[in-house]
């Protein structure tokens, strides 16, 4: 028999304590203990990155680290990018290039994203290919989430009011505020 | 007819979709995030085996492990009664084996437990006797007459009529055209190849999961991810037998679909185990059990033999198609067939195709179901014979391409279609007039024509006091419909978008409405939506009518503005009329509920440029270009979201994607390590060129165009490889081992 | 997942106690990209997963001109990749660290674990192997050092006693005139498994003129990396070139014993042997510093 053991971390900034079993996944600790459902399951065998979080810095899948190994470590899931209010020009990018389409592997892609930005500020395309390489999207073809991630990477951006970016800035706006409706009726 | 309409403010526009906050900040909620107090883990016993009676189910000691709430089988199911005219035994044995297991993975059981270890704990201690029969993998040898049977009482439906024998045919058809042994006298070359694919799959990154819970007066409502809410109502309220009123069905986001969640798989497991535990129960499939037990796209073997004069004209056409139904008859071989030549204008043909079961999982629809496998061959052969005669593969299609009115092998009459229009296009392309150099490099074509559906559609539509419109729709959103549909409201209200809001709803608050399947949504639903802005507008007119004190008629409706013309005083933005609205007779209310008969199909040609590394066999894709015909791009990034998307299925399917089996039927690569589909690094920037030749049946012209785009990408890849180092390969997937293989290097 | 308890030591015989206890049903979690797989596939029966990643020891990267480098065997490939030192002298080694899964496996993997998981297809394990590299072995009875040729025994079988913990990986430093280099065959861009992998490690004469020695290890041809010892007699004495490569990719090809699989054929494998010992050996060579024509990194 084994028994739930205390974890304490940094999760998302903010200091938690958590309870779980010696053998959960730290994606099922964020999910089912937690209830930070943005990091998903896809594989919950390391092959498509749709669980992907940051763990003191590095780019992890949560289904391969078990809850107890982050006991004093910091985890940032896509739930500590932003809040709905202000999002990360990842985040915009993300939405103004369509680079989403069921959302499903996006959660994890940000996380990716983000860590390799964080890193590398200026990314080759190649670049931005083999790192994102082991988050699997089947819906977009990848297109829209490359440009979408070019489009933060300093000097390159496209100014998104071209054929393929959007007429993004008042729309986010809007879709801002309806996102605010849903969440307070959520609430 | 209706009018197309012109001028657009709004369609045509590239606002952000209206999900995609939710979807960055990782609030949306797909049917995992589902939580609700008491819940429960439900878990499914699966067969081990591909083949085999069940003797005997004990599930006592794992009713008694604490923990566990209550364990199912197909013995919980209402008895069965009658006769089984309707194939009900089957329905239910699919969902919970009875007496005989068809394929590895089929399910046997279901248990309801406290945590997911308990839940694994009672499977393991649920003793199931089994007599193990030899299994039939191969679809050629499942035709055999000694093959091992599936189904006792199966036999060969064709137009012949029924036969006799038990067999594993399900069904056989053939249909001819003209006179095909003639047609192949008149050519000068002729080219006949066989083909063969395995059975790949949607690879929806969300796997099925479903939340059931029981109120106490015996509803039923369900939280599921599915392309259809009234599908799995319907299939709930089938196995269970309770009243269509009794069962809630609510969308939640989906995970990707492409077909695979047109089918039900855990809802009705889930509902079982949760009327027997009197809790909220939830059951989500493991990336193994989706990969085993959901449905595939059939394997198949496919014949074409195709001639064509030296002039370049097609004189003739034949196919034989044999598509695994997998465990249970059902196989998209007829959808297949329909579309492999109809781009062509041939004069003589013969199709013929067969259903086959084997013990394998049952296939469902995978985007253009049945059809990727018949592109690939008829445009295999198709740019074969271009190359044989020397002619550039887009001028020989554009030679022998259907027009208005064309009619195809199978009798289907082409209407209001973009085929030259596409090919033209895509011979002007940036891409196809730039020469492609450098060694081991190649260039090849493939073009896809696919009927797409119509179907029904409801949406109702609240115009707010406020002069918001807020609609639901009862079309499940798997590709980003909210936001198109809104788009063709919001045009016809002469409204922004963000004065439109569109939402799913369940199926107790939205009349009936299809799948979102076909390439349908958009198109269907967009119709829907327009019919209930036109309610709207008419029963605003009405209003403006009582308050004016004019006859309706009077009213006129113009971008956006009610007034009554020559009258400077008596107009009325639509907010201001919204504003007035509860106070002469409460709000409006809009009701579009529509069954489209009529809508456009659509044609589409890649472009793949490849370099073959020709001592490995690797195949590196240079440049890809996709151009389709979409009518009207209502939300034209979105419709390239869905070109690149389907392109890139096509890729995977091309080089990398296949179910592998052992003899026992045993799948050997049930994850996403083994069974490979593209990643970012395997696909270059994917290239779109929409072509617009609206549909003169669509308010806005648009045609279906989520489909089409997965057809192409094998037979042109193909094509490129056998371009650039001359090896044409006739298998699915394409791999560096068949190339080497092909080229007699290994 | 079957339940097990877990436990993470600060130093190495904290650890080796541990599992010393447990014998066969405790393991170490280094990045768990391997075990924990397994274990949620019922591949292992385990009471204990004993995380060697809080102790120092095994976390470390030193490096002296004259000891050579010894890594911790629980440093993540994320970090190998991005050290200077083994960016500038190891460059083959790290050939192979890079293209162990994609980035979210590179922040966790380790060289440990590739080893002691003695995977066929391990990538490091092979590189290792053309490198010279050896384990450091922490036991009940101590520590020992084992030659990584002949660490793997069979498929996930290792050299390691229960108990048994690797410390380190050790290296020699680079010797003038050397170079080393690890390519592998998979069928998409990355993110797979290798069809089959080859490992090079050459020392030329002062004037590039001649091999003096070398070492060729392949990947997932035969149930364990295998070191191809006739490889060596192959080139030695050779002049760096297309020849004396087609000779070692010969003796390559013999050494393989591939088998068929959903991954590729035994004739798939044979083939790509040596195609790949050549493409190793002419960016070993090129790495090298030989001047002779025709070497480049194609490979
Ligand atoms: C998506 C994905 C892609 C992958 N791609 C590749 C690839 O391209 N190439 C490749 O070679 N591998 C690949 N792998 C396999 C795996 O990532 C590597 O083998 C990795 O190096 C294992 O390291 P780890 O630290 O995660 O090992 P763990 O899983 O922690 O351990 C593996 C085994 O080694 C034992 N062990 C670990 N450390 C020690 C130690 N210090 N002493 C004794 N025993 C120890 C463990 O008990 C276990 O039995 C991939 C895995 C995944 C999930
Ligand atoms: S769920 Fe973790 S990688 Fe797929
Ligand atoms: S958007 Fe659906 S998987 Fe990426």
């Amino acid at each position: 028999m084994t028994h739930k053991q205390i974890v304490t971390a940094t999760i998302n900034g903010e200091l938690t304590e958590f309870l779980c079993e010696p053998h959960q996944s730290l994606l099922s600790c964020l999910r089912d203990v937690l209830s930070l459902t943005g990091a998903k399951e896809g594989c919950n065998d390391g092959n498509c990155g749709a669980c992907s979080v940051i763990l003191d810095g590095r780019l992890v899948n949560s289904c391969l680290v078990l809850g107890v190994e982050i006991e004093g470590r910091e985890v940032t899931t896509v739930e500590g990018l932003a809040g709905w209010q202000a999002l990360t020009p990842l985040q915009e990018a993300f939405v103004a290039y369509d680079a989403l389409q069921c959302g499903y592997c996006t959660p994890g892609m940000l996380m990716a994203a983000k860590s390799l930005l964080d890193r590398h500020p200026n990314p080759t395309d190649g670049e931005i290919r083999a790192w994102l390489a082991g988050n699997l999207c089947r819906c977009t073809g990848y297109d829209k989430i490359i440009r979408a991630v070019r489009a933060v990477v300093p000097g390159t951006a496209v100014a998104p009011k071209t054929a393929e970016a959007p007429e993004t800035a008042d729309v986010l706006q809007t879709v801002l505020e309806t996102a605010s409706v849903d969440q307070v009726k959520e609430a | 007819m209706v009018e197309i309409k012109q001028n657009l403010i709004v369609v045509g526009s590239r606002p952000a979709r209206v999900d995609a906050v939710d979807k960055v900040i990782g609030r949306a909620s797909y049917a995992t995030d589902v939580r609700l107090p008491g819940m429960l883990v439900g878990r499914v016993l699966r067969s081990p085996y591909a083949h085999a009676r069940i003797l005997s189910i004990d599930t006592g000691r794992a009713e008694k492990l604490p923990g566990v709430y209550g364990v199912v089988t197909a013995a919980d199911l209402p008895p069965l009664e009658g006769d089984d005219a309707v194939g009900e035994k089957a329905f239910r044995d699919r969902e919970l084996a009875s007496d005989k297991v068809l394929y590895v993975g089929h399910p046997i059981a279901a248990v309801a437990a406290r945590t997911p270890e308990i839940a694994q704990e009672a499977l393991d201690l649920i003793r199931v006797e089994y007599d193990v029969l030899t299994p039939v993998v191969d679809v050629l040898a499942a035709m055999k007459a000694d093959a091992p049977i599936l189904h006792h009482d199966m036999r060969t439906r064709s137009l012949a009529g029924t036969g006799e024998k038990p067999t594993n045919v399900a069904a056989h058809f053939e249909q001819v055209k003209g006179d095909p042994g003639q047609g192949f006298a008149e050519a000068d070359v002729i080219v006949d190849r066989e083909f063969r694919n395995p059975m790949v799959h949607q690879c929806y990154l969300e796997p099925h999961s479903s939340t059931a819970v029981w109120s106490d007066n015996g509803g039923l409502t369900l939280y599921v991810t599915t392309q259809g809410t009234f599908s799995v109502r319907s299939h709930v309220v089938r196995l269970l037998r309770l009243s269509m009123s009794q069962v809630k069905v609510v969308p939640m986001e989906v995970g990707g679909a492409f077909g695979g969640k047109n089918s039900s798989y855990v809802d009705g497991v889930a509902a079982m185990l949760a009327r027997k535990a009197r809790r909220p129960v939830k059951v989500t499939m493991s990336r193994p059990e989706t990969f085993m037990a959901t449905g595939p796209n059939s394997g198949s073997v496919l014949r074409v033999k195709m001639g064509a004069t030296r002039d370049g004209h097609l004189t003739a056409a034949e196919a034989t198609l044999i598509y695994e139904a997998g465990a249970y008859p059902g196989s998209p071989v007829g959808s297949g067939s329909h579309v492999m030549f109809a781009p062509y204008q041939i004069p003589n043909g013969r199709l013929e195709g067969y259903d086959v079961v084997v013990n394998k999982p049952v296939v469902s629809s995978y985007r253009a179901p049945g059809a990727t496998q018949a592109c690939f061959v008829a445009e295999q052969v198709i740019n074969e014979l271009a190359g044989t005669l020397g002619f550039d593969p887009i001028e020989f299609r554009l030679l022998n391409s259907v027009k208005e009115g064309s009619e195809t092998v199978d009798g289907t009459v082409h209407r209001h279609i973009g085929a030259i229009e596409v090919l033209q296009a895509a011979k002007a392309s940036p891409h196809y007039t730039t020469p492609l150099e450098g060694p081991n490099r190649g260039r090849g074509v493939g073009h896809a024509f696919w009927g797409n559906w119509g179907a029904c559609s409801s949406v109702t539509m609240t115009v707010n006091s406020d002069g918001t419109v807020s609609m639901v729709m009862g079309s499940v959103d798997i590709t980003g419909t909210r936001t198109s549909i809104a788009m063709q409201a919001a045009e016809t209200l002469g409204l922004p978008l963000d004065r439109v809001k569109c939402t799913m709803g369940d199926t107790d608050s939205i009349g009936y409405s299809d799948t979102s399947g076909g390439s349908r949504t958009t198109v269907a639903t967009g119709h829907a939506a327009v019919k209930a802005a036109h309610d709207v507008i008419d029963k605003m007119r009405e209003r403006a009518a009582q308050i004016w004190e004019v006859d309706v008629q009077a009213v006129v409706f113009d971008a956006g503005i009610f007034h009554v013309p020559d009258d400077l005083d008596k107009t009325l933005s639509f907010q201001a009329l919204a504003e007035l609205l509860p106070r002469t007779g409460n709000v409006v209310i809009g009701v579009g509920n529509v069954d489209v008969a009529d809508w456009g199909s659509c044609f589409g040609t890649h472009i793949a440029d490849v370099e073959v590394d020709p001592e490995t066999g690797k195949v590196t894709l240079l440049r890809y270009t996709v151009v389709q015909d979409v009518g009207k791009a209502i939300h034209p990034m979105q419709v390239e979201g869905q070109l690149q998307g389907g392109a890139t299925q096509g890729i995977g399917w091309a080089l990398y994607e296949g179910y592998e089996f052992d003899a026992a039927g045993q799948m050997l690569n049930p994850t996403l390590l083994d069974y490979k589909i593209p990643t970012a690094l395997d696909v270059p920037d994917i290239e779109t060129i929409l072509v617009e030749v609206p549909y003169p049946h669509h308010p806005f012209g648009a045609r279906g165009v989520g489909e089409n785009p997965i057809m192409p990408p094998p037979a042109a890849i193909a094509e490129a490889i056998y371009q650039a180092v001359g090896a044409r390969v006739c298998d699915l997937p394409i791999t560096p081992a068949r190339i080497l293989e092909t080229l007699g290097i290994i | 997942m079957k339940p097990f308890a877990y436990e993470a030591p600060t130093s190495v015989d904290q650890a080796v106690t541990l599992l010393a206890e447990k014998g066969e049903r405790a393991r170490p979690l280094a990045g768990g990209t391997d075990i924990l797989v397994q274990v949620r596939r019922g591949f292992h029966n385990l009471d204990l997963l004993v995380d060697v990643k809080r102790i120092p020891e095994l976390v470390r990267i030193d490096y002296d001109a004259e000891e050579g480098l010894t890594l911790g065997a629980a440093v993540s490939c994320a970090v190998l990749c991005e050290h200077p030192t083994l960016q500038a002298h190891y460059p083959g080694l790290l050939d192979a660290v890079s293209i162990i899964g994609g980035a979210a496996i590179q922040g966790r993997a380790t060289l440990g674990g590739n080893l002691c998981n003695a995977a066929p297809s391990g990538d490091a394990i092979a590189a290792m192997i053309a490198l010279g590299g050896e384990a450091l072995v922490a036991g009940p009875e101590g520590r020992r050092l084992v030659p990584i040729a002949s660490f793997c025994t069979a498929p996930g079988v290792t050299a390691l006693r229960p108990g048994d913990l690797v410390v380190a990986l050790r290296f020699a430093p680079p010797k003038p005139h050397s170079g080393a280099a690890y390519v592998r065959f998979v069928p998409r861009g990355e993110m797979d498994i290798a069809v089959a992998g080859a490992g090079a490690w050459v020392a030329l004469s002062p004037g590039g003129t001649t091999f003096t020695d070398a070492r060729i290890a392949l990947s997932a041809v035969a149930p364990t990396p295998l070191y191809v010892e006739r490889a060596a007699e192959a080139l030695a004495g050779q002049a760096p070139g297309e020849d004396a490569y087609a000779r070692a990719a010969e003796a390559a090809q013999e050494a393989a014993k591939p088998i068929d699989d959903m991954r590729g054929t035994a004739a798939q494998r044979q083939h790509l042997v040596g195609v790949l010992v050549k493409r190793a050996l002419r960016a070993a060579v090129a790495r090298a510093g030989a001047n002779h024509a025709g070497t480049g990194m194609e490979a």
